[in-house]
Parts: structure tokens; sequence; C-alpha cells
């Protein structure tokens, strides 16, 4: 790792810590600095006498100056303490860890499905360039491209709900059985959630696979590789894909952000238990600690897979650097 | 071939021919977008007129099935969908255009300033954009709109000010190349002040760029929006497409198979963000026909020019 390369990580980091630093300001100004804004409604129960106006206004830590306020809070979070929800009384962490691990294996599949036809016919796109296999492909990608997440979700739920589970993660009614007919249940409602986040993705990866294939079929290194007479299949991957996985891995990472509200409107339309359902849920009751603390975490780990696509763009191809 | 004829042809007469209204003529694909947006904004801007029955009142049974009378069908509560429809296009349309013009104003702004002064205004403006480029553009939109009530301005500003990193970023590649540009070095050794120059020599120049963006933008918005209204964060007194895709989700359209009340909406945005980024392709590729080689078609290996690489003759 020469210095240069070094001066380019230090920066990234530099750079995503600073964005965290932005977000965890901007998530308290929001919700506690704004006047008239989410804690500060807290007292507006009908009927609120000054006293219990001040007891709340306690509780909550609503007393103190703002500035100590702002203090105060970044010392609870660097402790992990997202606050408690107002609707289960249960730590914020407490409750969004469990839809964590409900999310994460849902939009994983989802994503990995998204990529691998992405992949596929994005390439095979641009191998067919201009023919009819092309423009069905392209075509059918910028339509999936601009159909509304929640609409493409609720299309397979009126075309497949009659064979697929469509809501939650398991049958409520499969009382006791194995651990594993549980997880063949849960991978069962597991496979309509997935689909429709793959669906949402898949139009913009097949995009821009294609049009990075393209951006490297015409370099002169696959012509030669064509005029030795190799095999398409080896041109494909030893030469072109390789050489175009640089703006393809830049722009998958660019559409995390993508993902991550994908991800939640999908959750929403199929009540998979993940973050994405806990930010609609604690948006229809109101429940500012469990949304703060869900958009935190949303956020930072959008930021983090970031970070960790830089370096791995920095890894394929360290001219990145310069 | 067409390439290198363009090549040829001088800066002059270029910025001569890049009249909003030929670039479409000449692009088919961006006209047909055009055409389909066009009839959406008149169907929006005529709503009542256009609306066969009343958005309020039933008007046929419960999720009556499409018919002669009720051509989409009714809701759950009698009310004809294609009215509905309708009206929710002038709702729909309307955030989706308020929002790209608040979205054009920071992109535009950041875009000049930037590519126009360069150096340390330029790295922080774009470190400002990158971090609007990385934070998730749902959830922030969420949070916002949550925090301030449900209302249409509240869901029109929280779109608009996430929406204009893309606009900044073309915005300040085409202000860049123009600032090297004989008539803008010309205009400031004559003495011209930099807010002459930005908005009487730069600005006119990227204002087909401005409005191909902000075109893209004005789709986005509307995607946007009916994922926030879906999410319950819409004006609740307002009818949109995203409160008509809502509101089936609620009230079981789906478990009563009453696919009327569903797939039209879904259509329609899907139908004017296709447009919308044909028109704005068609204008940002008339404006620039590199952007043909590099993005949109590659230089083809079978048909390829003996003479150098295509894109060097550019």
């Amino acid at each position: 790792m020469n210095t240069r390369t070094l001066d380019y990580v230090i920066k990234r980091i530099g750079f995503s810590f600073l964005t965290v630093f932005v977000v965890l300001t901007f998530n308290f100004v929001l919700f506690r600095a704004l006047p008239g804004s989410a804690v500060t409604d807290l007292s507006r129960v009908p009927n609120a006498t000054p006293a219990l106006r001040h007891a709340l206004a306690q509780q909550f830590g609503l007393a103190q100056p703002k500035w100590q306020q702002y203090f105060i809070y970044l010392k609870q979070l660097a402790h992990g303490n997202l606050g408690v929800s107002y609707i289960n009384g249960l730590p914020v962490w407490h409750n969004l860890r469990a839809d964590l691990f409900n999310t994460i294996p849902m939009v994983g599949l989802g994503t990995t499905l998204a990529i691998i036809f992405g992949i596929w016919s994005g390439v095979t796109a641009a191998w067919r360039w201009h023919r009819p296999a092309d423009y069905l492909l392209t075509n059918s990608s910028i339509a999936f491209y601009s159909f509304p997440t929640q609409w493409l979700g609720l299309m397979l739920v009126l075309l497949f709900g009659r064979f697929l589970p469509t809501t939650g993660m398991n049958n409520a009614f499969a009382v006791g059985g194995s651990t594993l007919s549980r997880l063949g249940d849960t991978l069962q409602h597991m496979v309509l959630p997935a689909i429709a986040v793959a669906l949402t993705l898949y139009g913009q990866y097949t995009l821009v696979v294609r049009s990075a294939v393209l951006e490297v079929l015409g370099e002169d290194y696959v012509l030669t590789a064509r005029a030795k007479g190799l095999p398409a299949r080896t041109i494909l991957r030893r030469y072109v894909l390789r050489n175009a996985l640089l703006p393809i891995v830049t722009l998958i990472a660019l559409s995390i952000g993508y993902v991550v509200g994908g991800a939640l409107l999908v959750e929403t339309v199929f009540t998979w238990p993940g973050i994405g359902l806990a930010v609609y849920q604690s948006v229809l009751s109101r429940d500012y600690p469990m949304l703060q603390g869900a958009f935190l975490i949303l956020t930072l780990s959008v930021v983090m897979l970031n970070l960790v696509a830089d370096l791995i763009s920095l890894k394929l191809d360290p001219r990145v650097a310069e | 071939m067409s390439e290198l004829d363009t090549a040829s042809v001088t800066e002059e007469q270029r910025s001569q021919r890049s009249g909003l209204g030929t670039l479409l003529v000449k692009h088919r694909a961006g006209l047909i977008g055009g055409l389909i947006l066009l009839v959406f904004v008149i169907l929006a801007v005529g709503a009542p007129l256009f609306a066969p029955f009343s958005t309020t009142t039933a008007s046929g049974g419960v999720f009556a099935p499409p018919s002669a009378r009720h051509w989409l069908g009714t809701n759950d509560g009698g009310i004809d969908m294609l009215s509905l429809l309708i009206q929710g296009g002038r709702i729909s349309m309307l955030v989706g255009f308020a929002a790209a013009l608040v979205a054009a104003i920071p992109g535009a702004l950041v875009g000049i300033l930037s590519g126009y002064f360069g150096g340390a205004v330029d790295t922080v403006l774009m470190r400002i954009t990158d971090f609007f480029l990385v934070i998730p553009v749902i959830p922030v939109m969420i949070v916002i709109a949550a925090v301030w009530g449900p209302s249409l301005l509240h869901l029109i500003i929280a779109i608009g000010v996430l929406l204009w990193t893309s606009t900044a970023r073309v915005l300040r590649a085409q202000v860049k190349t123009l600032r090297q540009r004989t008539f803008v070095r010309r205009a400031v050794n004559l003495g011209a002040s930099r807010t002459r120059v930005m908005t009487r020599h730069i600005l006119p120049h990227v204002a087909p760029l401005l409005i191909a963006q902000t075109v893209v933008t004005m789709a986005l918005a509307i995607f946007y929006e009916t994922a926030l209204a879906f999410l319950g964060l819409g004006d609740p007194t307002a009818v949109s497409w995203g409160t008509i895709i809502e509101d089936a989700f609620l009230r079981t359209a789906i478990s009563t198979g009453a696919w009327w009340a569903i797939v039209p909406p879904g259509l329609c945005v899907a139908l004017v963000v296709i447009s919308a980024y044909l028109v704005g392709q068609s204008i940002e590729e008339g404006l620039n026909p590199r952007l043909r080689v590099a993005n949109i078609a590659p230089r083809s290996w079978r048909v390829r020019p003996l003479v150098g690489r295509g894109t060097e003759a550019l």
C-alpha cells in the first residue's frame, strides 16, 4: 500500500465519519431542537396540567438547554442507548435488534438475486447489442425501474398470493414442529418479499451492467481476443466482465440507499417484521424514539456499506486512488 | 459516421441548433415521451372537466368490475376509479412538478458555482453533494414528513431538498467545460463581473440541461410521492396515485381480487416516469452527442471505423 492509496483510504474513512456525525446532528435537530417538534409534542396531552408538562419535560430531559441536551444525546448514543419505545416501553435497540436480524436475510437474498440476474441480462443485452434480445431485456429493465416498488410487491401478491404466503415471517397457526420445518416455513414466507426486492433492483442493475460491458466491448484487447478466436464465454468472463466490474461495484454501492428504501416498502407490503416495517409502524403510531432509532440504523448501515464498497473498488483497481 | 459529421460542425452552429423543439423532433423516443407527458399534463390541468364522476360520492357498487359505465370499475366506496385516477394524477403531477422546481434551485446553484469557481468552493460543495448521495433518500423523507406532519407542502419540500444532487453534478461538469470556451473567457477579459458571466453567459448555456434534469427529477419526485403516500405520509385530504395504491392496499382490494383498483395507478406512474426519462435523455443526447458513444451505444467492434478511435475525433 503506497502513500497515495493510504491517503485515499484515510480520506474515505474520514468522510464516512463526518457523514455519520452530520446524520446524528440532523437527527437531533429534527426531532428535538426544532420548535414544536416531536418530543415537545409529548406534552400536548388533552387537559395536561402544568405539573404534568413539567414532569414530562423532566422525565425526557427537556428542561436543560438545547446544547446540553445535544451532548447528553451524543453521550447516550455512544453507550448504545437509543431511548425507550413509547409503545411497548422496551429499549429501542432491543426492539430493533430482532428486526435487523429479520431484514438482513430477506434483503440479502433479494439483492443477491438482483445482482445475479442483473449481471446475466446486462451481459446478454450488451453481447446482443441492437438485436431483439437486447431490446427485450433493456426495455423490460426500464419498465421494472419505473414501477413503484410497493406496487410491484402488490402485483406479486395479486398474482402469486394463492400459491405462497404473503404476510409475516411464520405461519402463526403452525404451533410446535421441528426447527427444520419452522425454517422451511420462514423460507417459504421469504420468497415473495425477496423477489419483490430483486425486481425493483433488477432493472437498474441490468442497465448499469449493460452500459459498463458495452464500454469494455469496444476496447482493443477485446478485438484481439476475438481475432485470436477465443470462445465467447472466455472473452466475456476473462476479458470483459473483469474490466466492467469496477463501474458495476461503484454503481451497486450507490444503489444501497435505494435498496434500503425499497426494502422498507416491500416489508410494509408483506408485513415482514424487519426494520422497514418498524419504521412504518412507528410512523403510524407516532413512536418517535423507534423512528429515530430505525432511521439511525438504516442511515449508518448505508454509510458503512458505502465505505466498504469504496474499499472494494480500491482493491479491484488501485488507480481509483488517483 | 454521423458522429464525425457532428464533430465538423463549429461551436456556433451547434449552439444555434440546440433549440428544445428541434431536439425533441430529432429524437423520436423523446417526442413520444413528450407527447405522453403532454397528455398527462392536460388531464391533470383539466381534471374536473375530464373526470366523468365525483371522487367523493359513490356512483356504483362496492368494487364493481370495469363496465361500460365505469371503464375502470369502482373502489371499496363505490367511487369511480377512472375519475379518481384523473384527479389523483393532478395531485401527483403537482407534487412532482413543485418538488422538481424546489430541487432545481440548489441543483443549479451548486452546479454552476462549483463548476465556475473550482478549487476550494468546488471541493466543499462536492463533499456536500457526496453526503446527499450517500444518505438513503426514503428514510430521510419519511422522518421529515413524519415530524412535520402530513401535508402537500411538507411532502414537496421533503422530496425536493433531497433530489438536487444529480442536477448539480451534471451541471458542474458542463460548466467546467463552458468556463474554458472562448466566449466566456472573452467576457471575463472584457471585465464582466462574475455574477454577470454566470447569469448571462453560463446559465443560458446550461438551461436545456437544467430542464432535462428537472424533467427527470419530476419523474423521481412522483415516484417518491407514491412511496410516502403509501406509508401514510401523504396529505389525507388529497387524492394522489400514491394514496390510491395505499387505499387499495389497506382496504382489501387484493383479497377481493379487485385488480382494477390497484393496477392502473401503478401503470400511470410508470408511464410518466418512462416518458420523463425519454424526454430527459433525448435532450441530453442532443446537447452532447458524445453521450451516445460513451453511455448508450458502444463503440461497436462489429463495424469499427479504421481511423483511430471514434471518440478521439470528437
